[in-house]
């Protein structure tokens, strides 16, 4: 028996049991299908043995792609190139809004063009050890090889990559890295990247071979005789709930962020599909990996709706500082040299403000909680171009970061040419997501997860100019393979909607929408999610602890029952309803925030973005445990009840865990 | 158009007056409200948020606008503000528009796009899938997964990838097509043909892919191009009406050269 069911029936004082190697025993469950062999070979030996399905037999298949970021947009593309019927589904009016256009940065690929020592092995090796240890190593390999054509293929679709001057192209680096391996599209590389798969699809949109659902909802995954056959969706302009039947379903939903209500992600970005997919028998795992991006700009109000992401190339030139004594609240121009602390540099004199993104952050918290933080909430920290403007003059910061302090003093109406900027923490990705094989397969038959929606890539903390990579690997590179394989192996049987499962299902889905608009309290969905966000971030954010995880479970489970009894939804279900669309998915967020908070209290280590303050070192470091945790984490659905936990151990036969030092 | 600036911290009282419309097939009207406390640091979205709250807790219907990303890239938002789209601050979209820019006691009157390829379907949301269209009619480059050459095989100058990047920095908000008189998508489709039109990866299907996404862009009802420049003016991503005249040209030469 070695599905291991973690403490049942006490939902607010979960203890794990570990001893020795009992720890890590593999759930049967869960077949992560890597193939054998050394590693830089599994992927090629893996598409070899995989089945085909004929080119004239393709036609005769119906996929089902859900959400149409660069995932889901590259993989609807690709399959309907190859000859599938494709279904591509969204929430938006159109295709071309998903958030993946919002990425700054840039995309990796180890194409060594900077001939600085790059290579597959190299960017498979960087993303490993910048997991800390959490990726399973044959998929972050498959990941680096693929990498390369990515960016074939998006300069042949026409992404205006940035250039050299002898027609090039041009790269940069990133934290994480010690090469040159970033492409980039001006400050707007997921747009330029998400307007080229959209175009992709697009043009098969033109064709036929892809059929587009806008503003369409996905409610349920359809299970047939243990396979995923179909979904429900709600039609968000008339209110209809639709029943769309396929022989496959990919999921390519995004992350779940804004289950902390304020982050970087936009508004409606959700947890819903994975989410209903997880309560029909997709095993969700590592919910607890959430990466917080240090530069964002601080909260302002309690109106504030989101947070905005300052790109994390600012902290070249800039220097991060608060001042030695808490409670100084002199203008930062009246405060002398040697009252400020220049904490990052201080702290981590080899890499001072360079730090990676989970260690900067969990730094500035630091500092805000003994009192020092600036600015009117005392939650923000100076990050100062100062030295830099003295050192390199204005016209030169001008020309690195002059759009970044454009848009700074748009929203803040500060000059961070003259005073410095303030900056705060905020989540900003989650490395969680649904559990899926090396095919990308969730646990049930069928349901397929890409992107930020699965979990498999980057371990407990992602690199940067890594999502775009990740998200246009799965769609362009891998799903096309084992997808076909996935079709070629399986007897599926003919199905109508007038099958029980689809009529079911669809009237759950009209159920919950009536329940939702039934309830008329007197609290809005706006005020329940502030809430919740804000008990996550209080105890499932960058500082995590047994108490405060146990009262988040209770907290939670508290705000659910409210909600429930007490929401107050606006409208009614035959017109577009933006606020029943927001209830919906808060009435997720309010299942799905119980099993992080879970997933962080039974993770007994700190690992990348999951931070345990019972766990770390003397001086504050991270502190891993590889014997008792270098596993999967993948938790399966109980009907509400206490879930149970299968784990998926990690063998690391490449990249050796060591401890992450940046001193 | 001028940005104004209010240095203040002073909480603002606004009225509203707000494009109501239950569906696309019910008549709407203006409606009006009061927008009580709002500070200068407010988004123009998190004013209307707040809005909403009061309507909901008074048992209306919230007002529906289009929004996602509030960090001005997804081109989910786009409202008429006192008749310009966007509001008055130059190269910003609506999420990015701050209240500072407005005064105390101001009147702010907020529609939808007018445009009849756009037509509504509740109070601030107009369909625009119009633009998706013209997209699939030619706007993109026909290469399946896996043809692709490598990234360097085909050098290109530097200028003419960043001419490239001003015209693909468009977001498709449908700013131009609401500003101009006569409802025009030139400046969306141009932009999308000439940043296409500046790669060589785009040559070989350029006459076609001119041909065919004007007469989309026909198709779907927009009006005709009479260079008023209303559509750059209140483009948030300054897109010029330089593409404007390089679509012209693809659309003469295609049609000249008799090619398909």
């Amino acid at each position: 028996m070695n599905n291991e069911t973690i403490a049942p029936a006490k939902p607010a004082e979960t203890e794990v049991e570990h001893g020795g190697l009992g720890d890590k025993v593999a759930s049967p469950f869960l077949d992560s299908k890597v193939p054998s062999g050394p590693v830089s070979e599994r992927w090629n030996k893996a598409k070899f043995e995989m089945k085909l399905v004929n080119p004239a037999n393709k036609r005769k298949f119906t996929v089902i792609c859900v959400g149409t970021g660069l995932a889901g947009a590259s993989a609807s593309a690709t399959l309907a190139e190859l000859g599938y019927n494709v279904h591509a589904f969204t929430y938006h009016d159109s295709p071309r809004r998903a958030h993946s256009i919002a990425a700054q940065g840039g995309i990796n690929a180890a194409k060594n063009y900077a001939n600085d020592g790059d290579s597959v092995y190299r960017l498979f090796y960087d993303t490993v050890k910048g997991g800390d240890y959490r990726a399973r190593e044959s998929n972050v390999h498959r990941l680096a090889e693929v990498s390369v054509n990515i960016i074939d293929q998006c300069v042949a679709q026409g992404v205006p990559f940035a250039r050299e001057y002898g027609g090039y192209l041009d790269n940069r680096s990133f934290g994480g890295a010690q090469v040159s391996r970033t492409f980039y599209a001006r400050g707007q590389t997921g747009q330029q990247l998400l307007l080229g798969a959209y175009q992709a699809m697009m043009r098969q949109v033109q064709r036929g071979s892809v059929k587009l659902h806008t503003r369409r909802e996905m409610l349920d995954v359809v299970v047939v005789e243990g396979k995923a056959r179909g979904i429900i969706v709600r039609n968000l302009v008339t209110g209809e709930i639709e029943t769309h039947m396929a022989d496959a379903v990919l999921l390519c939903t995004g992350g779940y962020s804004n289950v902390f209500f304020l982050s970087t992600n936009a508004k409606h970005c959700n947890v819903t599909a994975a989410w209903r997919a997880h309560k029909k028998g997709a095993f969700f795992a590592n919910p607890c990996f959430t990466q917080i991006h240090p530069t964002c700009i601080p909260v302002s109000g309690d109106y504030q709706s989101k947070l905005t992401l300052m790109s994390e190339s600012l902290r070249n030139d800039g220097r991060v500082w608060v001042p030695k004594a808490a409670g100084d609240k002199r203008k930062p121009s009246d405060i002398p040299e040697e009252d400020r602390d220049y904490f990052l540099e201080r702290r981590y004199p080899a890499f001072g403000n360079l730090v990676p993104r989970d260690v900067a952050s969990r730094a500035a918290k630091a500092v805000c909680d003994e009192g020092r933080g600036v600015g009117d909430s005392g939650l923000s920290v100076y990050l100062d171009f100062g030295d830099a403007i003295q050192r390199l003059g204005e016209d030169t910061i001008r020309a690195r970061y002059g759009n970044l302090f454009h848009m700074y003093g748009h929203i803040t109406a500060e000059d961070p040419y003259k005073s410095p900027m303030r900056i705060y923490p905020a989540v900003h990705y989650t490395m969680g997501g649904l559990w899926v094989d090396y095919h990308l397969q969730t646990t049930i038959p069928g349901l397929f997860a890409l992107g930020e929606a699965n979990f498999s890539d980057h371990g407990a903390n992602r690199l940067g100019a890594s999502a775009l990579m990740q998200g246009l690997a799965d769609g362009y590179f891998v799903i096309p393979y084992t997808l076909g394989n996935y079709l070629a192996s399986e007897k599926l049987s003919k199905i109508t909607p007038e099958r029980e499962e689809f009529k079911v299902a669809a009237k759950e889905a009209q159920e919950r929408i009536t329940k939702l608009l039934s309830i008329k309290g007197t609290k809005t969905v706006h005020e329940f999610h502030r809430e919740l966000g804000h008990i996550m971030w209080e105890n499932v954010g960058m500082g995590r602890t047994r108490e405060g995880l146990q009262k988040a479970i209770t907290q939670v489970a508290a705000l659910r029952e409210e909600f429930w009894r007490n929401v107050k939804v606006a409208g009614d279900a035959d017109n577009l309803n933006p606020h029943l669309e927001h209830a919906s998915r808060v009435a997720d967020f309010l299942e799905f925030g119980e099993l992080m908070a879970r997933d962080a209290l039974h993770r007994e280590e700190s690992c990348g973005g999951h931070f345990r303050e019972e766990y770390q070192t003397p001086e504050g470091e991270a502190q891993r445990d590889d014997d008792h945790f270098a596993y999967v984490a993948a938790w399966e659905w109980n009907n509400g009840d206490t879930p149970p936990l299968h784990k998926e151990p990690l063998d690391f036969e490449e990249v050796h865990p060591s401890q992450r030092s940046y001193k | 158009m001028a940005t104004q600036t209010n240095g203040s911290k002073k909480p603002m009282n606004l009225k509203l007056l707000v494009w109501r419309q239950k569906n696309g097939m019910s008549k709407g009207a203006m409606t009006t409200y009061e927008a009580k406390n709002v500070s200068p640091d407010m988004s123009f979205l998190e004013m209307l948020d707040v809005v909403n709250e009061d309507i909901i807790k008074s048992g209306g219907e919230p007002i529906a606008f289009e929004h996602d990303c509030r960090e001005g890239i997804c081109g989910s938002c786009g409202l008429m503000i006192n008749g310009v789209a966007h509001g008055p601050d130059e190269g910003t979209t609506v999420c990015q528009l701050h209240m500072r820019s407005f005064k105390d006691g101001d009147t702010v009157v907020i529609e939808p796009w007018r445009a009849r390829a756009f037509p509504v379907i509740k109070d601030l949301v107009v369909d625009r899938s119009a633009f998706d269209r013209i997209i699939s009619a030619g706007g993109y480059i026909s290469v399946n997964t896996g043809q692709a050459p490598d990234g360097n095989a085909i050098p290109i100058a530097k200028q003419s990838s960043e001419d490239a990047m001003d015209s693909a920095a468009c977001i498709g908000c449908g700013a131009c097509v609401a500003q101009c008189k006569n409802a025009s998508a030139a400046l969306f489709t141009s932009a999308k043909i000439a940043h296409l039109r500046l790669l060589p990866q785009g040559d070989p299907e350029r006459a076609e892919r001119a041909l065919r996404m004007v007469a989309q862009m026909d198709e779907e009802g927009f009006g005709s191009c009479s260079n008023e420049g209303e559509c750059e003016a209140v483009c948030p991503k300054e897109i010029g009406m330089v593409n404007i005249s390089l679509m012209n040209r693809e659309y003469e030469r295609a049609l000249i050269s008799g090619k398909k």
